[in-house]
């Protein structure tokens, strides 16, 4: 009896006229295999004279020859040295003290080299100012052997020698003093002393000289406003540590504000100590890392921000300051401006507004207040940008005023938004040079490209902060045939000396004094000390008067008008001013805030979103979407810019990292972003903006794809800093309990393995203190270096298939707090409830808290992965550290399923000597940054976070060799290493006076899920916030 | 280049076979050399009245690392100074001992000669010798004086050697023949009683029964019939022939013995073995880096710019090394081969510049994956080199004495005792340790040596 039933399988199949299921119905495997293509050509293959026979003979030839040649080993060569150099033992690494000052950033360093090759970037802790490397420090190594970088002078394009630049050049030079022309340097800040000396020689040489300085990413405004306030161009420092009040507008200080480096004075004050830590209260637009770390969060327009600066000027004056301000924004400004009394010259007011009333404001409010944390007396002089000087340049340049350019650590096509002018106006000089690593957007259109140095190949000092001197040495030889600025101009000067000469010559005439020349190289660093400093110090006379004169700048403040939408620019950690564009570590660096890596994108809050349609969707193979922008600054209008909706973000303003949107002289991967600084109109990072949504949805690599933390309180625990103080740690940081026998028990107290005996030995702990945890990301480039972490590439990375061994979570609370979000989850009930309340619980808040958490491999006693292995190739060992042998693994990926706090990563691919991933691993040049003494990994293995073993392993030795015990600190990894400011500590718990001993039994310390039972090595310190109002 | 373990060892064996025949034909040379060479010497000591034996001795004390008595070296060729000098600069005897004892001297006071002397050795200065009297200094010109024996002696043993490889050469071949005829005869002697004894049965009228043979079930058919036979032996033989294939398979990529040819050739024999020189001297990163590194050719230079050739040891070369061509002029082409690739113009004693690494075969291959310290076993542990690269000393050709597999550092690790004493990282551990395992004595595994971690990261 037949059916007469039809079955369907979806509702939309019962619609007789849609046309999908038509489709799917007619062509069920849409894609053909392309037969056609390899046996439509008929005639092509009967001619041909392979024949079947003929290709299974190959076949067959080629498997026998491939199987011959595995069982006979290769013949490896070994050629030592013809001299051994003295100080080079193969197998010894050697560390150099240099200085990275590359126009943005400014640090000492310093430089691990293996065999000459310089591998690794340390903190240089003698460093009393600087001495720390951020991201893209730690990444900066890798640009070195960059395959892309200039091998050698090019004239149009065409290879040329030295000598025949030198020779146009000082042709040029000596015609030109001649007729009186114009030679001008359009160059980077160097803060240099030595460089400064050698323009001043030029310029006396050849007479009509013009040295220009600017800076991509301009800090202008403070430093005019400490011009006018102090008399020299420089930037007031900060050290935050002294502060219990800190008060931003708008600065991004544990970024790149001023220069960065203020993160490690931060993290200090943060971690509360005898009952105290320094509160943080952040206006801002953007949601920054800076704002990310405060307690408490002010969400406003730039507008809003000068008029909240007003505001708090008046407060603190006794002025009346009349602003259209919110409710809410008066009253945390009147918060603000109370505590800020009470704290008197234990706080610190700053500013990252690009406005010179701004600055002034902050600086005589800093005054006023005689604040410890603030330092005018020796300032930074990290930036130097003159955009006046430079718009007179162009001007004159376009005059037919200037007969020769040369340009240094600059990129002005890439980085100035009249790019267009610029290039017209290089079209009116007869002589163009620029110097750079990397062929570039300004090396298309000038004359002579001189390849230049990376700064590991090159000599030069620093005075990054008056008084404190920074000296850059060479650590491995030029390895292309390029030379550095300086020696250049040395050169056509006529000189004899090296530039190294000269420094020296510098240094001991001076700077020096009766110091040794041969200290300060070691050291790498040079300090005056505090009398000398400060005795040099002249109080400009004009400063009281300037100061007075506030009025004019608090009424000009308080009266902004804001446009409607206001547009952010700012710098990523992870790319800055996007000089190393092409460095595959930074690229795949995911941005500590939103978490996407390989892109730069408009941050949007989700009022706004909703208003003008933008959307951001997690599609089926888990990638992140979002709708494209179309941006309009002034008339300049960017196409296509894809837009991340970003709690946080005031309403009313969008966000843009500038650095993105390199096209010249990259490999395909590297072109990534759009060019933000085509908005960047007066180096001001704040501008009046048109948004339109455009169609198409943008592809983002996000590595982390859910935001908030679902009120799981026991993942990040956290306290304000009143109930630290006032209540004992079971309540604020409780165990978690377990149900055993029926009976609730805490986790801890259950076990169901035997444990090993870790008594004897060493006992490796690592601490996180997410107090002091700023989410920098130093840590996990660092970990990238040391550990031969291969880089996937975006659309890898969108398949969440990235391979770092550290990862730094950050989450949004979604409520006002996390505190709320906790209670709210507990507040649930009943299955409506729940799924209502849950699915509420994945937005993030408005203005969100956020915490940040580095995660690695937590090295757990009792490792669920251990136990999965089905080949034992990952084990324990009794010195606390879960073993990786990669040789041993199959691949099953058991273990990486296994583990709760999913750190384990799998090589889909060889990511090494294959073309499918041209980043650095894949070319001779890019595999001499491999550290030498970690396996680089295969195909098919997983890896994971080792605890640095050949670290620990190695410090173990150097006692052995000595014979003696090991003395605290000694004991380090990569990431402990790279932590400025103290968040990561490592260490042997087996030794009960360390340090990471006695932070295990701090009360704030807490395992991830300890309610698993895993035991783990690695521990966190509760977050507390010090939310305390006035 | 690579040898594999099973063909080594049928070269062994030819080798052995080989030594045995060398053995019963090698005939003994009277050393007439040496006497003659007395003799000469005793003559020059009666002419310039110094004991040339004594002079002899002194100058191979403490002249023979910068002078030699017919080339320059460091310093200038010295055979026949005294009378050089005095023909040619008019120097005395007295402006040589004072010149020997305080050369530095000698130039600083202007002294013409010696600040010419100076210059044109590149301002190497003379080591001073004041504990030299000047009896001291008359034997060592006395020995200078006697004419160069040193080329004669050379001859004479080349003499020898020529004809001591001659004649091992002809007494193998005689040997050899000699036994090939005297099996032939015997085969032939064999074939003749057969052929007689048939001869005597025929005619003696005995029947061989050869068709009754015929009739036997032949023996393989019986094999194929016996199935239960055919069970185990093929049984057996599978056995056999999967235990070879183990075996063979289980060498693969196992380089023992591998012992490739070197672009020059070293030897550690009479570096380490004949002269006594301490691995450490040249591998000196062993102490201190987990590699032992191949010394880089200026570590060579520290000898071999005053040892220009081989001499030999003092018996001479043995048979077997001339067998194999290891003569003294072999040597020294090697070290001149070394001259070449340091750059090293032996006629100016000077470098040109033009060096030319060598490129050594690397014989310890250990894979990427296994971390391995030298610095930890020899410099931690106090142990001898020889223990994993076996006698070296007695290595001609270097090559690989350990498997270098996994199970052979194991096996190493659990019965090795950790070398605690006079060791401060030890104190506290060795002693917890010692009371966990109620032993007195630690081997490396129970320090957790056997931990994946410790070498594969």
């Amino acid at each position: 009896m037949a059916s007469n039933k039809i079955y369907w399988k979806s509702e939309a199949e019962l619609n007789p006229n849609d046309s999908i299921i038509e489709t799917l119905r007619q062509n069920e495997f849409p894609e053909d295999i392309p037969v056609d293509e390899f046996l439509g050509d008929k005639e092509g293959l009967s001619s041909g004279n392979t024949n079947r026979r003929d290709f299974l003979k190959y076949v067959g030839f080629s498997t026998a020859a491939a199987t011959m040649a595995a069982c006979e080993g290769p013949v490896r060569k070994s050629i030592p040295y013809v001299v051994q150099p003295e100080r080079i033992v193969p197998g010894v690494a050697n560390y150099y003290a240099t200085t990275i000052a590359n126009g943005f950033d400014f640090a000492s360093i310093l430089i691990k080299t293996r065999e000459g090759r310089p591998i690794k970037v340390e903190n240089n802790k003698d460093a009393k100012t600087l001495g720390s490397a951020n991201a893209r420090i730690q990444a900066s190594v890798l640009s070195l052997y960059d395959s892309t970088r200039l091998q050698g002078p090019t004239a149009n394009g065409e290879s040329i020698e030295w000598d025949a630049l030198d020779g146009a050049a000082k042709t040029k030079f000596a015609s030109l003093q001649a007729s009186g022309g114009q030679i001008a340097f359009l160059t980077q800040t160097y803060a240099s002393p030595s460089t400064n000396r050698l323009m001043a020689d030029f310029k006396e040489k050849f007479g009509n000289v013009n040295h220009v300085t600017y800076d991509a990413i301009s800090e202008e405004a403070a430093v005019k406003a400490y011009e006018t306030l102090y008399g020299s161009r420089a930037l007031a420092d900060y050290d935050f540590s002294k502060a219990e009040l800190i008060v931003s507008f708008g600065a991004d200080f544990l970024a790149d504000w001023q220069g960065g480096g203020y993160d490690s004075g931060y993290a200090r004050g943060r971690v509360p100590a005898e009952g105290k830590m320094s509160r943080h209260i952040q206006f801002e637009s953007n949601m920054s890392l800076t704002g990310a770390n405060a307690d408490k969060r002010v969400p406003l327009t730039p507008a809003e921000q000068k008029k909240a600066l007003a505001s708090l000027y008046g407060k603190l004056n006794g002025s009346t300051v009349s602003t259209d301000l919110k409710d809410s924004i008066k009253e945390a400004v009147d918060q603000a401006a109370e505590q800020i009394r009470n704290a008197g010259a234990k706080a610190v007011v700053v500013t990252g507004l690009n406005d010179l009333d701004a600055q002034k404001l902050v600086l005589s409010i800093n005054k006023m207040l005689n604040s410890e944390a603030f330092d005018a007396t020796s300032p930074r002089y990290i930036r130097q940008g003159n955009s006046e000087a430079l718009a007179a340049l162009i001007q004159d340049m376009k005059a037919g005023n200037v007969g020769a350019l040369i340009m240094d650590g600059v990129n002005p096509m890439f980085t100035l938004p009249n790019a267009e002018e610029f290039a017209e106006a290089v079209g009116k000089v007869d002589m163009t040079v620029a110097f750079s690593t990397n062929q570039n957007e300004t090396t298309e259109i000038c004359q002579y490209v001189a390849a230049s140095n990376h700064y590991l190949e090159s000599w030069g000092d620093v005075e990054m902060k008056k008084g404190h001197y920074s000296l850059t040495q060479p650590a491995i030889r030029e390895l292309f045939d390029t030379r550095q600025f300086q020696q250049a101009v040395l050169n056509w000067m006529d000189s004899e000396q090296s530039y190294y000469e000269y420094i020296k010559d510098t240094w001991s005439t001076t700077i020096l004094g009766d110091s040794s020349w041969d200290k300060a190289l070691h050291d790498g660093v040079y300090s005056l000390s505090g009398d000398m400093a400060a005795s040099s110090e002249q109080e400009n006379p004009e400063v009281a008067a300037s100061m007075e004169d506030m009025t004019a700048s608090v009424q000009r403040l308080a009266r902004t008008a804001g446009a409607e939408m206001e547009l952010i620019l700012y710098s990523k950690v992870g790319m800055g001013d996007g000089q190393q564009a092409g460095n595959p570590w930074l690229q795949e660096f995911p941005d500590p805030i939103t978490r996407v890596s390989w892109d730069n994108y408009l941050t949007i809050s989700r009022a706004d979103a909703d208003k003008l349609g933008f959307v951001n969707e997690n599609v089926a193979n888990g990638g992140l979407d979002g709708s494209y922008a179309t941006v309009t600054v002034n008339g300049v209008r960017l196409n296509k810019v894809p837009v991340i909706i970003q709690p946080g973000q005031a309403p009313g303003t969008i966000g843009m990292a500038l650095g993105f949107g390199r096209r010249v002289g990259m490999k395909p991967e590297m072109m990534t972003g759009v060019n933000a600084f085509k908005l960047y109109n007066g180096f001001n990072n704040i501008q009046s903006v048109q948004l339109e949504k455009s169609s198409g949805m943008h592809e983002f690599a996000c590595i982390q794809l859910h935001k908030t933390l679902m009120g799981r309180g026991d993942i990040i625990k956290e306290t304000t800093l009143e109930i630290f103080n006032t209540r004992d740690h079971a309540e604020w940081n409780p165990v978690p309990k377990v149900s055993l026998d029926h009976q609730e028990v805490p986790a801890t107290s259950v076990d169901l393995w035997d444990s090993f005996d870790r008594s004897i030995g060493h006992h490796f702990n690592m601490s996180i203190d997410l107090n002091a945890c700023t989410g920098c990301g130093a840590c996990v480039i660092a970990c990238h270096a040391e550990n031969n972490v291969p880089v996937v590439g975006k659309r890898e990375v969108r398949r969440s298939r990235d391979m770092h061994w550290l990862r730094i979570d950050r989450y949004y609370s979604s409520e006002d707090t996390f505190t709320e979000d906790v209670e709210k989850k507990e507040g649930l009930s009943g299955a409506i409830e729940s799924k209502v309340g849950f699915g509420e619980m994945e937005q993030a808040a408005a203005n969100p808290q956020v915490a940040f958490q580095p995660v690695m491999c937590q090295h757990c006693n009792h490792a669920p992965c251990e136990t999965v292995c089905p080949v034992a190739a990952t084990s324990h060992s009794r010195q606390g550290q879960n073993h990786m042998a990669y040789n041993r693994c199959v691949g099953t990926r058991y273990c990486a399923n296994n583990c709760p706090y999913k750190v384990r990563r799998f090589n889909w691919f060889l990511y090494n000597n294959n073309d499918e991933f041209d980043y650095h691993m894949n070319n001779d040049l890019g595999k001499m940054v491999i550290n030498p003494d970690v396996t680089v990994r295969s195909r098919g293995v997983i890896e994971k976070c080792s605890l640095c073993i050949q670290m620990t392993q190695k410090t173990i030795l150097d006692a052995k060799k000595e014979g003696r015990e090991i003395r605290d600190g000694e004991f380090q990894t990569a990431c402990s290493n790279a932590c400025s400011s103290g968040a990561i500590v490592f260490g042997d718990i087996n030794d009960k006076e360390s340090q990471v001993a006695k932070l295990k039994e701090s009360d704030r310390m807490y395992h991830l899920l300890e309610s698993v039972g895993t035991q783990p090595n690695v521990f966190y310190h509760v977050k507390v916030r010090n939310t305390e109002e006035a | 280049m690579k040898k594999v373990s099973y063909r080594n060892q049928i070269l062994t064996l030819f080798g052995c076979t080989f030594t045995f025949l060398l053995l019963f034909s090698t005939s003994l040379y009277a050393q007439e050399g040496e006497a003659e060479t007395a003799a000469v010497e005793e003559q020059a000591a009666d002419a310039s009245g110094g004991d040339a034996a004594k002079g002899k001795q002194l100058f191979n004390q403490n002249c023979a690392a910068c002078h030699a008595l017919n080339r320059k070296m460091t310093g200038p060729a010295l055979a026949n100074v005294e009378a050089r000098l005095a023909e040619e600069e008019g120097l005395d005897k007295e402006w040589l001992y004072s010149w020997i004892k305080n050369s530095a001297g000698m130039i600083s006071s202007g002294d013409a000669y010696a600040v010419r002397i100076y210059n044109e050795y590149n301002q190497a200065a003379m080591t001073a010798f004041p504990t030299l009297s000047n009896a001291d200094i008359d034997d060592i010109l006395a020995y200078t004086a006697a004419p160069p024996p040193a080329p004669a002696a050379a001859t004479a043993a080349a003499q020898t050697t020529d004809g001591a490889t001659g004649d091992t050469g002809i007494s193998n071949e005689l040997i050899l023949g000699a036994l090939v005829v005297v099996f032939a005869l015997l085969v032939m002697m064999l074939i003749l009683v057969n052929n007689t004894l048939r001869k005597i049965a025929e005619a003696n009228g005995v029947v061989l029964e050869k068709a009754k043979a015929e009739k036997r079930m032949p023996l393989w058919k019986a094999f194929a019939k016996n199935q239960f036979l055919v069970l185990v032996s093929s049984i057996f033989l599978l056995l056999a022939a999967a235990y070879f294939a183990y075996g063979w398979f289980m060498q693969v990529g196992i380089d023992q013995g591998y012992a490739p040819i070197q672009p020059i050739h070293y030897s550690h024999k009479i570096h380490a073995g004949d002269n006594k020189i301490e691995c450490k001297y040249c591998h000196s990163s062993a102490r201190v880096s987990k590699h032992s590194g191949i010394p880089s050719l200026n570590v060579c230079m520290n000898c071999h710019k005053s040892i220009y050739e081989y001499t030999g040891n003092p018996e001479g070369p043995s048979a077997e090394d001339l067998a194999k061509g290891y003569t003294n002029e072999f040597y020294t082409a090697e070290i001149k081969k070394l001259y070449k690739a340091v750059g090293w113009d032996e006629e100016n004693q000077r470098y040109t510049g033009e060096s030319q690494p060598v490129e050594w075969v690397r014989i310890h291959n250990l894979p990427d994956l296994a971390y391995f310290n030298h610095a930890q076993h020899v410099t931690v542990g106090e142990i001898e080199c020889q223990t994993c690269h076996g006698p070296v000393e007695e290595m001609e050709i270097m090559y690989q004495y350990a498997p270098l597999t996994m199970g052979w550092c194991i096996e190493c690790h659990r019965d090795t005792n950790i070398k605690v004493e006079d060791n401060g990282y030890y104190e506290k551990i060795h002693e917890a340790l010692s009371k966990k395992y109620g032993v007195d004595k630690l081997t490396a595994a129970q320090m957790g040596g056997l931990e994946c971690g410790k070498c594969h990261y």
